[in-house]
């Protein structure tokens, strides 16, 4: 197969981490082909292009492969220099992008997972650390959005909008599903403009996956998280 | 040319990997020294979010988060540059600096667990060097990837530096040179950089240190 400027992802369409490096590649508009992957059957490729985690994502650009959401993300800025740029030129500003994807990645998602798979007393606490989290974030957006939040489009959206986006984007699910209110318009007003805002860029909507096989999703993930608790 | 100045703790190799970066770039800084029991104003000002070093501050304006201080002096201070300037090369050294990032941690869990937890602990810390010699280091290179020291290096000081230390302390076994030749070699040259040599904390000192505070840190786990 003819590797050059090939570019390719596997990913899997649970993964919110596959999920970033799909949103990156369209943001830039680069073609790619895209190979789901099985995460109880992995594909040989996988494990050879992966070694060390053998998980998705996993970019291969000229045959090439990539691991790591957001290391392929600096990658793909760099490469190409075409649409919106992932992350700002000025090193000052490039380093409180890097802190705020850092805290997101770390924090957020962690702390959203626990949510996700925990239950009772565990979950309780998870939830109120998510909570706090958030306005730790919704304060830190005044570092990188200090007047309103901006209108974004698909012409403007950066890594952050694309970190915030693949944990947080489907939230009124994630409430639903959960029973509780993660996005209050009136605590975290920056973050609910935020995610509003990004919510309605066409690019994002079409790349997100239908409602039910979502909230089926959460549903299956809480599922397990509850049974496993009570056994 | 702004001020430079680093907030830190000697012991902590987060701030070792700083260190290493301003001295191999020759950039002049003031080091202000933290007690992280009684952290200063300065500190809870510059880096209220997580309230840790190392800090780095130039012209006013405060960096946090280890590697991001890195990668803000390499863009900052081209001269010398640390990472490679191909883009996949790039990518790959990235992977291993988030790999050191979210790996060396085990390293110093192997000091702050009692018995049960430490076996799992040291294995932890066992695959993981074992993950650098089989896939992170290459054979017949000096450092990671390359003749040349570089960021990756850096961020792998504790492996350098660290582990013999806490290995005397605990007694415990993650690292044996004849099961990681590359790594032992690797360890070897990194630590024979002059730059280096300067920037690692004094392994006596360190000894001193983590022997004293182990006791305290045993009551801790059992109270």
């Amino acid at each position: 197969m003819e590797e050059a400027n090939k570019v390719r992802l596997h990913g899997t369409w649970r993964s919110p981490y596959a999920k970033r490096v799909e949103l990156a590649l369209k943001l830039k508009g680069i073609a790619f082909e895209y190979v789901e992957e099985d995460l109880n059957n992995k594909s040989p490729s996988l494990i050879q292009f992966n070694p060390v985690y053998k998980k998705v994502p996993v970019l291969v650009h000229n045959g090439n492969p990539i691991a790591e959401s957001l290391c392929i993300i600096e990658y793909i800025d760099e490469t190409w220099k075409i649409g919106p740029r992932l992350l700002p030129q000025d090193p000052y500003r490039r380093a409180k992008v890097r802190f705020w994807a850092s805290f997101i990645h770390q924090q957020l998602y962690e702390t959203m997972l626990t949510v996700m798979k925990t239950a009772g007393e565990a979950q309780e606490k998870a939830i109120n650390q998510l909570l706090e989290k958030l306005q730790v974030l919704e304060e830190g957006m005044q570092e990188f959005y200090p007047d309103e939040v901006p209108s974004i489009t698909a012409q403007n959206m950066g890594i952050l909008e694309i970190l915030i986006c693949c944990l947080l984007g489907p939230y009124k699910l994630q409430e639903q599903v959960l029973g509780i209110q993660i996005i209050n318009p009136e605590t975290t007003p920056r973050i609910f403009s935020w995610l509003t805002a990004i919510n309605q860029v066409p690019l994002v909507k079409d790349s997100a996956p239908a409602e039910e096989k979502t909230l089926a999703l959460l549903k299956f993930v809480r599922d397990i998280a509850l049974k496993s608790s009570s056994a | 040319m702004a001020a430079v100045k680093l907030l830190g703790a000697w012991l902590s190799p987060y701030n070792c990997r700083v260190i290493c970066a301003l001295k191999l770039k020759g950039i002049a800084y003031e080091y202000m020294e933290e007690d992280l029991l009684n952290k200063s104003p300065l500190l809870l000002q510059y880096n209220p979010v997580h309230k840790k070093i190392p800090v780095l501050v130039h012209g006013g304006r405060s960096i946090c988060e280890s590697a991001v201080i890195l990668r803000y002096i390499d863009e900052t201070w081209p001269e010398n540059p640390l990472l490679p300037a191909d883009p996949y090369e790039r990518a790959v050294a990235l992977f291993w600096i988030k790999f050191a990032d979210d790996t060396t941690s085990s390293i110093a869990m192997m000091y702050l667990t009692t018995v049960e937890e430490q076996e799992k602990a040291t294995k932890e810390c066992s695959d993981m060097l074992e993950t650098i010699e089989e896939h992170g280091l290459i054979e017949g290179k000096k450092f990671f990837r390359g003749d040349e020291i570089n960021m990756v290096d850096i961020a792998f000081c504790s492996v350098a530096h660290w582990v013999g230390v806490i290995e005397e302390v605990t007694g415990l076994k993650a690292f044996e040179p004849h099961k990681f030749p590359k790594l032992n070699s690797w360890i070897l040259n990194f630590k024979s950089v002059p730059v280096i040599k300067e920037s690692l904390p004094d392994t006596e000192t360190m000894l001193d240190f983590f022997k004293g505070r182990r006791e305290m840190v045993l009551a801790s786990k059992s109270s």
